[in-house]
């Protein structure tokens, strides 16, 4: 029992971080058909700027929001440079820029910081909270708790504001958004920034738990691309809860198989559910029109 | 002797009808139109038939044999072929090329005789490029043969299409509007080419809005409203049937449709 | 025709050689070529897209390795296991993964290329793990295979092997099929081609190019680790088809040119090795986004105009 209470636990924290990298997979998905493979490489940069900021002495809360707003202005500027130019590229070559985009991310990283591996001080301290037997960190409540207000305030924008449902007729249709006179490039400019934040923000909260370095982007893309994947691409309650699951199937595959295997069993899963379910999850089944 | 029988058959898309109880029977050598206004259900018809949609009700029997929820390949195998009312060229293959692909269920070389390229292969090659060729002839494109596909007319592109199906040399042939887009040249182009492959014995499913063409060409007209059977019969009777007049083009008024129906 | 000038060419550069080093790059290009070019028949001629073609490649890697070392197996008999092996597996799992469509299918691959990679990490008794594992030279008729200059006519008789036979399928039924349903699959079906069964065909032969490439590359540099079955090669093998030009047989081996070379020319650059590498792929897929030969062939031929 404890020990169960202690797997739900740390997956319930790794997975709430591949929800949030899931989501900014499909906010961009949503407003431009993209898969933006150098999502991780926001994770990535939450975390190692923060790391960095601290080092040179500025106090915590300050760094990290200067690393949230310098990953979004990195967010843009990448839809600006690279995304915007390759308009009408075919998908394979679209997703070929973004991966080039992640390793060069990665390739600036170990440049301006460098290859080692680092990590932050909790927010609640280190000492570990007993509960039914099974040790919680203060940490995996900061990031559960965050991750449920990201969600939320997100959910709130797209819901309740002009420019939320500016992104919505943009997913739905994008020529019919451009003829009602949404701009639809801002949306998608509004989809990287926010994604960027949402993933420099995961950075910044998970690094205490898990470390972070140069390199840590790449497997965070894979996991969060699959849990996007896995709830049904564009649907954002999707690439939640196919977080969340990811992240459960790791901690109870590493507890009672192996650790190794770990990431072994999560894709397993994700190929028997993408070969049983084919649209994931959440999505909807498509027929073909001739 | 009935080629195509289709009986009650229904497919819907979340809860609308698109095709509801709809039966038809098709005799071997003839034309069988299918008309009815936009959205009527003839291209989902088409869909069907061509194994392309599983119906949710109703059964298909083509020569002879039941046929119902065949993937489509296999129905082409069987001898039945169409074309698509939006085009489905292989736009990075030549006029020629394009062809050739639609000889495939007649091709009958290994997967490693083709990488091997056997004389088997050569030979093959030689022999599906004159059915392409004698295809393209019968529609008119002969002389495109070489040509990147893209660069053909609309209107050729559409006869493109029937030499495709042609080359697989069926039994029963659905062409999807093969006169939308075309000037009168072309319609009457496509109207002898129809005719000469009823010469052939192939028959001839058509969805068509060109009723001039279409009560020219028909032995049959079934007429379409939303998914059901309104009508049908022979052009006559379908010309002066009330029903079909009003149902079929209520907004343009009868006067119109008179002259529509010619 | 093509074949005969790419032959001529790989007979005549070593004229041009200074030093046994450009043999060496030499080989890695004929390598990856090969692995490229089989890439290129799945993704550029019919269209699935693969993300994970190197755990085919690691499969073929490996074969040449745990053969000779743990059981006892003569190379060259491992390398056509290994290839035996990978088409094995692509057909087992091929059918229900290629069923999928665009996103999906490119997130099964990627499973599919990492689990590969991961068994591979981890039976480390068989593999040796993270550290990898070295392999035995290839003995052929008693006479062991050594040094690049040998290498270089051996991987290269092969790609041109290899790239001839994919023109050969190209120019095929099987070919025709191939590319019809890159267009329009509606279309191939009602045309009678078995759309699953092709791709699935295509799938296999894909696999045994790269096990075959894989099989090599471990024999040349005589070493292996799990990074030759990870992601990043195959996103790296992707990289060469789309640079080169997908769907085209001739950009294969440009693009491998391209990103076996440009590497070795970087390391100059030491630290930002990575940097420019990234850099590069996106200036070249935005600016050039149908891939190299492609792009050219249309500047030509807008020239010649
Ligand atoms: N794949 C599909 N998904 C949803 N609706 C469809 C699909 N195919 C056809 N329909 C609907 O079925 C109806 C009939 O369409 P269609 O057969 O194309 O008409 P027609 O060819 O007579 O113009 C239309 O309302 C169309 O929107
Ligand atoms: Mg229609």
């Amino acid at each position: 029992m404890a020990e169960l209470l202690q797997f739900i636990s740390s997956g319930l924290t790794v997975g709430a971080i591949y929800a949030l990298v899931a989501l900014g997979f499909t906010l961009i998905y949503k407003a431009s058909d993209i898969i933006n493979f150098a999502q991780g490489e926001f994770v990535m940069l939450g975390g190692m700027t923060t790391v960095f900021v601290t080092l040179a002495g500025v106090p915590l809360p300050l760094a990290a929001l200067i690393a949230v707003v310098s990953t979004t202005a990195i967010g843009v500027a990448l839809h600006r440079f690279a995304i915007e130019p390759a308009r009408g590229a075919s998908p394979v070559a679209l997703i070929m820029i973004t991966i080039g985009a992640s390793i060069f991310l990665r390739g600036v990283a170990q440049i301006v910081f460098d290859r080692r591996f680092h990590s932050l001080p909790p927010v609640f301290g280190a000492d570990p909270i007993q509960f039914g037997g099974a040790a919680i960190l203060p940490q995996s409540l900061v990031v559960l708790a965050s991750a449920t207000v990201i969600v939320t305030v997100l959910w709130l924008f797209i819901e309740r504001t002009l420019l939320g449902k500016a992104v919505i007729a943009t997913a739905a249709n994008r020529l019919a958004a451009r003829l009602i006179g949404i701009d639809t490039r801002r949306v998608v400019a509004l989809s990287f920034a926010v994604s960027a934040a949402i993933g420099a923000i995961a950075g910044i909260l998970i690094t205490p738990i898990a470390l972070t370095s140069y390199d840590a982007g790449t497997l965070l893309a894979l996991k969060g691309f699959a849990a996007a994947m896995l709830g049904g691409i564009g649907s954002a309650p999707g690439a939640v809860v196919g977080g969340l699951l990811i992240g459960m199937m790791e901690a109870f595959a590493a507890g009672y198989i192996s650790s190794n295997y770990k990431d072994a069993v999560a894709f397993l899963i994700i190929l028997a559910v993408l070969l049983s379910i084919p649209q994931g999850l959440f999505g909807r089944a498509k027929v073909e029109r001739v | 002797m009935m080629i195509l029988e289709a009986e009650r058959l229904s497919v819907s898309f979340g809860g609308v009808r698109a095709v509801d109880e709809v039966s038809i029977a098709v005799e071997a050598g003839q034309v069988f139109s299918i008309i009815g206004p936009n959205g009527s259900g003839k291209t989902t018809l088409f869909n069907l038939v061509s194994g392309i949609y599983t119906p949710n009700h109703g059964s298909i029997r083509f020569a002879g044999e039941t046929v119902t929820g065949l993937e489509p390949d296999r129905l082409a195998r069987r001898g039945l072929s169409r074309t698509f009312q939006n085009l489905q060229i292989f736009l990075r293959m030549s006029v020629l090329e394009n062809v050739m692909v639609g000889h495939h269920r007649h091709e009958d070389t290994g997967i490693l005789a083709d990488l091997m390229h056997w004389p088997s292969v050569r030979r093959q090659n030689a022999a599906t490029r004159e059915v392409a060729l004698a295809a393209l002839a019968r529609v008119g494109l002969a002389d495109d043969a070489g040509q990147a596909s893209g660069s053909l007319s609309y209107g050729a592109l559409k006869r493109l299409e029937i030499a495709r199906a042609l080359a697989s040399d069926p039994k029963l042939l659905l062409l999807d509007e093969p006169a939308a887009g075309c000037n009168p040249v072309e319609t009457q182009e496509i109207d002898r080419v129809i005719r000469s492959l009823v010469r052939d014995g192939i028959t001839v499913m058509l969805v068509e809005h060109d009723m001039r063409l279409v009560m020219n060409i028909s032995d049959r007209v079934h007429v379409l409203a939303r998914g059901r059977t309104l009508a049908e019969g022979t052009p006559e009777e379908v010309r002066s049937n009330a029903a079909v007049i009003e149902a079929y083009l209520g907004d343009h008024g009868a006067k119109e449709a008179v002259r529509a129906f010619g | 025709m093509p074949a005969i000038v790419i032959a001529a060419l790989i007979a005549i550069l070593p004229l041009l050689f200074p030093s046994a080093y450009y043999y060496r790059i030499g080989v890695l290009v004929f390598v990856f070529a090969l692995a490229v070019v089989g890439l290129n028949l799945l993704m550029g001629f019919a269209g699935p897209v693969s993300l994970g073609p190197a755990g085919f490649l690691g499969i073929g890697a490996y074969s040449v390795a745990i053969g000779p070392v743990h059981l006892g197996m003569p190379s060259w008999l491992c390398l056509l296991g290994g290839a035996l092996l990978s088409g094995a597996i692509a057909f087992l799992v091929g059918r229900p993964i290629l069923k999928l469509k665009g996103h999906y299918l490119a997130v099964a691959t990627l499973g599919l290329g990492l689990l590969l990679a991961i068994v591979l990490t981890n039976e480390a008794r068989w593999t040796g793990g993270p550290d990898g594992m070295s392999v035995p030279r290839l003995v052929l008729f008693g006479w062991s295979v050594r040094g690049a200059t040998t290498w270089y006519w051996i991987a290269g008789a092969t790609f041109v092997a290899g790239f001839v036979l994919a023109l050969n399928l190209m120019d095929s039924p099987t070919g025709r099929a191939l590319q019809a349903i890159h267009d329009s699959e509606i279309a191939a079906r009602v045309l009678g081609i078995d759309v699953a069964r092709k791709k699935l065909a295509i799938f296999v032969i894909s696999a045994i190019y790269a096990s075959v490439a894989g099989s090599f590359l471990a024999l040349f540099n005589g070493y292996i680790t799990p990074d030759a079955a990870g992601f990043l090669r195959s996103i790296e093998l992707v990289a060469m088809v789309v640079l080169g030009g997908m769907g085209s047989i001739v950009g294969s081996l440009v693009g491998a040119i391209v990103l076996v070379v440009l590497p070795q020319v970087l390391t100059v650059f030491h630290d930002y090795e990575q940097a420019l590498l990234g850099l590069i792929v996106m200036v070249f897929m935005i600016f050039l986004r149908r891939g190299i030969v492609p792009s050219l062939a249309v500047a030509l031929a807008g020239w010649r105009k």
